[in-house]
Order: C-alpha cells, then structure tokens, then sequence
C-alpha cells in the first residue's frame, strides 16, 4: 500500500530524447576511408583497440565496412594497434 | 590493364638516413624498371610503431603511388620480401574515390609544405592531433 504522493514540478521533467544516431560518412560525404590516418581511426576503435559495433557509432553498413577495411590495413602498419590498454587516455 | 596501386612499407629503424635513402631509390627503380609510372611518393620517416615488429619499435615509412598492370604488384611484392631491411609492407589497389582521395591529400600537404618549409622533415608533424581524440 504505496502512498501516492502528488508532486507537482515547476518545470518539466527533462525527459531524456536520445539524439537520432546517423552515419558521418553519408552526412559529410566522405566516400573513401584512409587507413594511414590513424588519429582518425581511432574514432571506431574503443579503449582496448577492438572495432566498434555500428550500433554504437551510428555508421552506415556500407561504410561500416570500410571503417572495419581501414582500421585492419592500419593494424597491419601498425598504425593502430591490435590489442592495447588506455587507447585514447595516453594521448 | 592498368591500375592505380598505392603501396606503403616500413624499413628497419637501424639503418642510417642515407642506407634509408637508397632502399627507397632501389624500389624507386625496380618500379620504373617494371614499367610503372610513379604518380606520387612519400617520406613519413622515422615513426614510432604502435606495436613491436621483430622486436623494433620504430620505423621507417614510404609511400609509393603508382599505375601499372597488375601483375607488376606480384613481382614488386617478391622484391620486398627478398630484401630483410623492409620489416612490413602493404599495397592496396585504388578505386576513383581514392584515388580523389589521394589527390586532395597531396594538395593539402603541398599547401601545407609551402607554409611551414621548415618543418617538412619533422615527423611528428605527419598526424595532425586532432581536438576529438580524447572524445568519450
């Protein structure tokens, strides 16, 4: 037996509108993916070097490939890592 | 047929500026050799290598962009191989928005070169740091 207490708010509850997710390469027309840009595929990777999934990123399919492309070619450089710890936090 | 080939491989950091020098022309010439045209080269120098390689942690980068036939990239890749100063290599074939993508690289780098002559050899200048690196 709850009680139902009345409170009223003087402003409204800021009800959190989660911002649609959409894919950077299709909005800023970028058509090709460089993987000797390591700075700015690190973007995709998370903290341990591990690729991000698409639902996280909001990336289109067709590009999501190309990031997963890239990101491999620059592993392979050693651009970017393959496994680490602190990715982003040492630099 | 011809194509557009962009290659990139890393040589050992223990050879001097001028050893590094001369495996660079070395390819340079098997490339024209095999009748290549070599559309754009570059020297990324001595960079830090995000894991070891055959226990290095540093080495030197080249860039070479070419058009050739395809079956020169078998040959080429045979010389890497053969020559123990190149520790990694990779070639990539490019498509037209790469190759677009390419363009506009070297323009900006050119423009780049123009207004800093000084510190063209500064490696560290290579990867612009970006402000949204530390973005969580």
């Amino acid at each position: 037996m709850a009680q139902q207490t009345d409170i009223k708010y003087l402003t409204p509850i800021a009800v959190d509108i989660r911002k649609k997710k959409y894919c950077r390469f299709k909005k800023s027309g970028i058509k090709y993916i460089d993987y000797k840009d390591g700075e700015f595929l690190k973007k995709f990777v998370n903290e341990q070097g591990r690729i991000l999934p698409r639902r996280l990123t909001g990336t289109s399919l067709k590009y999501q490939k190309k990031v997963a492309q890239a990101v491999k070619r620059a592993r392979h450089l050693a651009l970017l890592p393959f496994v680490t710890d602190n990715l982003k936090s040492n630099n | 047929m011809l194509n557009h080939y962009e290659t990139v491989f890393i040589m050992t950091p223990v050879l001097s500026d001028e050893q590094m020098k001369e495996t660079v022309k070395k390819f340079e010439k098997i490339l024209l050799d095999k009748g290549a045209e070599i559309v754009h080269q570059e020297n990324w120098g001595l960079r830090k290598l995000e894991y070891p390689i055959a226990k290095k942690t540093s080495g030197f980068y080249h860039l070479f962009e070419f058009v050739a036939e395809g079956s020169v990239v078998k040959e080429f890749e045979l010389q890497y191989r053969r020559d123990e100063k190149v520790m990694r290599y990779l070639t990539v074939a490019m498509d037209k928005h790469a190759i677009a993508y390419a363009e506009k690289r070297r323009n900006l780098r050119k423009e780049k070169a123009a207004a800093a002559p000084v510190a063209e050899e500064a490696p560290v200048a290579e990867q612009p740091a970006t402000e949204n690196t530390n973005n969580e």
